[in-house]
């Protein structure tokens, strides 16, 4: 019964994290805040949610296929986010601090 | 099994959002971002659904999910990489032939 409401915990709070995450993919006002915002949500939403799942299975294949997923993600996610981040910047994206930099030296 | 249509409802409303983003993106790079997020939610939908049906061997097609996820994503960086850095040579390029 304690799995049970445990796991429950856990979903909630893993929709909760993955919703904002989205939330804040729109209100962030720069491409590199926007990132951040995602990134940092998947991570803990498929924590989250990947457990709450675990909680719900006895010990077994289902488990490891679950904590291979996991893990996976763990690893990945972050990587594929910082690639994004750095192949913008190579692109030439700038910051919202440079672009204000940029506008005050062309107004004085 | 209600809290998994919930967190099934809720995974759905953000991989709608994500692709919402994407294609309001203004930079190439904010549609890359949308696509991603909507390739990690897709993976725990699938893991979701498996357990919502009671079919386990949903997990396999996650797995699976994720590896091209990933591999499409820095497949798809790796391209817009070296578009933008030809992009800057072709500038240069151009100022040295104008100049």
């Amino acid at each position: 019964m304690i799995l049970e409401t445990l796991s429950i915990i856990f979903l909630v709070l893993g929709a909760f994290f993955s919703i904002t995450g989205a939330i804040g993919l729109f209100r962030f006002p720069d491409f590199f805040t926007r990132v951040h915002a995602a990134s940092i949500t998947d991570s803990i939403a498929t924590l989250l949610i990947i457990i709450g799942l675990i909680l719900r299975t006895d010990f077994g294949l289902i488990a490891v296929k679950l904590l291979f997923i996991l893990i996976f993600l763990l690893l990945t996610s972050p990587t594929a986010s910082h690639a994004l981040a750095k192949s913008a910047r190579h692109g030439g994206l700038l910051t919202m601090a440079e672009t204000r930099d940029d506008k005050n030296k062309e107004a004085h | 099994m209600l809290i998994l249509a919930a967190t099934c409802i809720a995974i759905l409303s953000v991989m709608i959002l994500a692709l919402a983003r994407a294609l309001k993106a203004d930079t190439v790079y904010d549609r890359i971002l949308g696509v991603n997020m909507f390739g990690t939610k897709t993976v725990l939908f699938i893991a979701v659904i498996g357990f919502f049906s009671g079919r386990p061997d949903f997990l396999d097609i996650a797995i699976v999910y994720a590896l091209i996820n990933f591999i499409g994503m820095i497949a798809v960086l790796r391209f817009f990489e070296y578009t933008a850095a030809e992009e800057q040579e072709d500038d240069t390029a151009k100022e040295d032939r104008t100049s």
